[in-house]
């Protein structure tokens, strides 16, 4: 800031330090396991040690007589009151408690409710269950073949295929394919995941008997679908019912879903008129709570024969365990998959999606990305770099012959989307600039002459966020909009409510910026608030990164709305006419009288002491924002990684991230989340994968198997940004909390797969752990003998 | 010169009934406590349930995450792997004990300035750990930094801004010390 340019303490662009610190950092957080309330009582759950195997009997007396509990719940009892089953958000149903049949390891059985913590684990170690173990399927190509033991005998259709989802222009795309005169095809496996937030998921529920008023505290992400969802499902009185989101301790994607532990202390608050709490066990957490991606994609590329791509075609099957309770919108049961085209001019694309059940809990929920978008981007980043290899054409030159160029957009895709905008390789080259992308090639060719293993690695991504335009975006049949609340008390001070909720990305802090911005009123002078659907506008909560798109957006429109009001309180208070006043600097000033001005601040004591005579009093406003479109936010992440020869161990010495989520409200929050989201793309690169034996047995239940990157294995990120607003955002802002994750696994497998290219590698499925290196590297050697 | 004990009633949300109840006197955040706890009691849920200091979390149940972590007698430890009966005549400090006389410590301090955090659920437990390699290490490298954190898992901040924090606050800590006349 210049000198004596017009300031707003705490506006846009400003990295002013976050205001929901204060409360972290004294440990005064409130999250849900702090949530206290007289009387409460506690919940806890047997599990199947069976992926799948018949109930044949389950015996409660042993629990009831530990001290203290007070009620076993059964799926039985669920039966008789119509709750055994609850649907799911794509109009599949997925079981609260089982009657007859366990379709996952892990999966909830009974519900022991007792008046300690202790007591409650106690009784739900005694329950008695007897099983009949039926087959497992726990691979998706398997569980399509004939014959495969059909898991969920429930449905008419009686097989293991979910659904079919195809988009694009199958024969055009044949064609164009044949007639391209080069080809590459790959097998990608993306691997199950888990967001393991440090936070689990649980609850307190709260029945009033007499005032019939149901409260829950809960760990979501949605506060408001949920609230619906519940009027809708459970038959309850909408007005009855209060969602409270308090502090959540990290969701990614999830705490999105409705988990059977949330509907057991909802009914079992109900059954004994007590507040019930419910509190997951991080192993219950990750072998029950819905998982992320699970694709098993086969990917081909056309190219013209000097690298100029021509047609993409990708064939996916989609594991989804035994229910289909992916968080996806209404339309979309595949996600934002066909943003698979990427940062490149396809002109013909094809991509088809089948969904399987298999034996495992339900999949197809975010790992800190919008609607499977990471799948689509890890897709075509890693052919991008296969066509290089096969083309023998650097992959960056390969980027930079191909990119959408920025006088394009905004730009219709081969699979529908309209681009914003983009400087595709205005990101590159400055990732490449910083990294000194020619000086690494040439270290790396003096290395292989030594036999030392380097490899550089790009993923130049395209997002698809914000969800979504009420044309096409819906959950449960509730569009997609978002929602923000402005109220400037007479004093000049704001209280702002929004439909969205924080998860750790510093909305309390974020929006303030956006407001101080808009209204010229300090950012430490305006309050947020979230997460309580009795007092905050509806919305849709927060995911996929649509909190600034959508409830951002809302913050302008509303302040905006009350600017127009102000402005006429102004030329009031200036004894003018409106016309004659403009909002200027962060004040209205008279046009050419810019000395002659009134503060917001000024108005708003107006509003409430000395407003026109006519007009009403007050100064707030409400804003639904329904975005017009997507925003797409971009960027180039370059990755350099060295390769232990003999343990395939894989180090990543440098990586550099530019990314561009158009205007930046707090640069210092905006590096914040890049972090955060490369750390969670560097995850399922090396570490991270639950996997399961053919019994349906989950490895990787616990923090021991699971592994989570500490600050030992991180590598030191770099980042830096280029600005390409979004036209259509009022502000320019395109969102950015998981632009990282989606962008950073293709340039490290890219790397990897660079490093390994005098063995001949053309692709390693993730997670690269140094045994599959290893291997590679061993078999080379002993041909070599 | 000890303060009288505050005598805490068991807290109902961890004993069950029947259940046998073992004494406990322990000092915790410079104040002396007295409980009576079921010996299985985990120190995290003494804490939590029975003294009301929510600060320390639970995001684990293997001793892998790091969220509870407390000082037991000056020493960084785990309080999911410690009975509340092991802390018999011991002192232990948790984060609602860095803030003293409403004066933030450097750590707290530093966690803001560097934006340290995002969800805060790690948060605590990175600055109890923090503050004991602080102790025995003021100046420490970016690597011992990384080392010391490796018992603490983040998963928003991908760590970035936590080591600079802890090295800020370990900054903050001498300048203070020399400032006061103490050894630099």
């Amino acid at each position: 800031m210049s000198v004596g340019a017009p300031h707003v303490q705490g506006g846009i662009g400003q990295s002013i330090r976050r205001k929901e610190d204060a409360r972290f950092i004294r440990g005064k957080g409130n999250y849900i396991d702090d949530v206290k309330m007289p009387g409460m009582l506690y919940l806890d759950i047997t599990r199947s040690p069976y992926a799948h195997a018949k109930i044949t009997a389950i015996r409660t007396e042993r629990a009831l007589k530990v001290p203290g509990v007070l009620a076993v719940i059964t799926g039985k009892d669920l039966e008789a009151a119509g709750l055994a089953w609850m649907p799911t958000l794509m109009s599949d149903k997925q079981m609260v408690l089982p009657t007859d049949t366990v379709m996952y390891q892990a999966q909830e059985v009974a519900a022991v409710v007792a008046d300690s913590r202790y007591a409650a684990a106690d009784g739900a170690a005694a329950v008695e269950v007897d099983y009949e173990p039926l087959p497992v399927v726990t691979n998706p190509f398997k569980a399509l073949e004939p014959g495969a033991p059909v898991i969920r005998t429930d449905r008419k259709e009686q097989s293991n295929h979910i659904w079919h989802w195809e988009t694009g222009d199958k024969a055009g795309t044949d064609q164009l394919l044949t007639s391209s005169p080069v080809r590459v095809a790959q097998d990608l496996y993306i691997p199950r995941i888990h967001v393991s937030s440090m936070e689990t998921c649980g609850c307190v529920a709260h029945l009033d008997s007499i005032s019939g008023r149901f409260t829950i505290y809960m760990t979501t992400q949605a506060p408001h679908a949920i609230r619906t969802v519940l009027a809708l499902v459970a038959g309850l009185p909408e007005q009855n019912i209060r969602v409270i989101s308090p502090d959540i301790g990290g969701g990614f994607g999830g705490k999105v879903p409705v988990y059977p532990g949330y509907v057991l202390a909802a009914v079992a608050a109900i059954k004994t008129g007590h507040p019930v709490k419910w509190i997951e066990d991080r192993s219950e957490n990750l072998q029950a709570d819905s998982f992320a991606r699970d694709y098993h994609i086969h990917a081909e590329v056309g190219a013209t024969s000097d690298g100029k791509v021509t047609a993409l075609k990708v064939k996916t099957l989609a594991d989804h365990g035994y229910t289909d309770a992916a968080a996806n919108p209404s339309k979309f049961p595949a996600g934002l998959f066909h943003i698979i085209t990427g940062s490149y001019p396809f002109s013909k694309a094809f991509v088809e999606v089948d969904a399987a059940y298999t034996n495992k809990p339900p999949g197809g929920i975010a790992y800190r990305c919008s609607f499977r978008v990471t799948e689509a981007v890890y897709t075509i980043e890693r052919m991008m770099d296969i066509l290089a290899h096969r083309l023998k054409i650097d992959p960056a030159e390969l980027r930079l012959k191909n990119f959408i160029p920025p006088e394009a957009f905004p730009y219709a895709s081969a699979l529908g989307w309209t681009y914003d905008s983009g400087n595709y390789a205005g990101a590159l080259q400055k990732a490449m600039q910083i990294i000194d992308y020619a000086g690494l090639r040439r270290e790396q060719a003096e290395k292989r002459r030594r036999g030392e293993l380097m490899g550089i690695g790009i993923s130049s991504f395209t997002e698809i966020v914000g969800a979504g335009p009420s044309s096409t975006f819906d959950i449960l049949g509730i569009k997609m909009f978002d929602a923000a609340e402005v109220r400037i008390h007479p004093t000049g001070k704001v209280l702002a409510r929004f439909g969205t909720k924080s998860q750790g990305q510093g909305h309390e802090t974020t929006y303030a910026q956006i407001l101080a911005e808009e209204l010229g009123i300090p950012a430490d002078d305006i309050r947020v608030e979230e997460g309580d659907t009795d007092t905050a506008p509806y919305g849709l909560g927060t995911y996929a990164s649509r909190s600034t798109p959508t409830a951002g957006a809302a913050a302008s429109m509303a302040a905006r709305k009350i600017r127009d009001k102000a402005q006429k309180i102004a030329a009031h208070l200036l004894e003018v006419s409106p016309d004659d006043i403009e909002w200027k600097d962060y004040a209205f000033r008279v046009k050419g009288v810019p000395t002659k001005s009134k503060t917001m601040q000024e108005v708003a004591f107006a509003a409430y002491t000395n407003h026109p005579q006519g007009m009403e009093a007050g100064l707030e406003a409400v804003d639904y924002y329904d975005p017009p479109n997507m925003t797409y936010p971009f960027g180039s992440y370059i990755c350099v990684v060295d390769i232990d020869k003999e343990t395939g161990q894989v180090k990543v010495r440098r990586f550099v991230a530019v990314d561009d989520c158009g205007t930046i409200i707090n640069p210092m929050i905006v590096d914040g989340q890049i972090h955060g989201g490369l750390t969670m793309g560097f995850a399922p690169a090396l570490l991270e994968e639950i996997q399961y034996d053919e019994n349906g047995n989950v490895r990787g239940g616990s923090f021991v198997d699971y592994l989570l990157p500490t600050a030992v294995e991180t590598p030191r990120w770099e980042t830096a940004k280029t600005v390409t607003p979004s036209p259509h955002h009022p502000i320019g802002a395109k969102g950015v909390g998981e632009s990282a994750t989606v962008g950073a696994p293709p340039a490290i497998v890219n790397a990897i797969v660079d490093a390994l290219q005098p063995y001949g590698v053309e692709h390693i499925d993730i997670p690269v752990h140094p045994w599959k290196v290893w291997q590679i590297l061993h078999a080379a050697e002993s041909k070599a003998k | 010169m000890a303060a009288a004990a505050r005598p805490v009633s068991p807290a109902a949300s961890l004993t069950s009934a029947g259940g046998t109840l073992v004494h406990v006197r322990v000092t915790v955040n410079g104040q002396p406590v007295v409980a009576e706890v079921e010996p299985r009691t985990l120190l995290v849920h003494f804490l939590r349930e029975v003294l009301g200091l929510t600060g320390t979390h639970i995001g684990c149940d293997t001793t892998n995450c790091g969220a509870c972590t407390v000082h037991l007698d000056g020493k960084p430890v785990k309080s999911c792997t410690v009975l509340a009966v092991q802390t018999d005549g011991r002192d232990v400090r948790t984060v609602e004990g860095l803030e003293v006389g409403g004066k933030l410590s450097p750590i707290q301090e530093a966690f803001v300035e560097c934006h340290g955090l995002q969800c805060g659920f790690c948060t605590p437990g990175m600055m109890m750990t923090a503050t004991a390699l602080l102790a025995r290490n003021p100046n420490p490298t970016e690597d011992e930094v990384r080392d010391a954190i490796r018992g603490n898992l983040c998963r928003c901040t991908g760590y970035v801004n936590i080591v600079k924090a802890i090295q800020l606050a370990g900054q903050k800590m001498q300048t203070t010390a020399a400032g006061a006349g103490g050894k630099p």
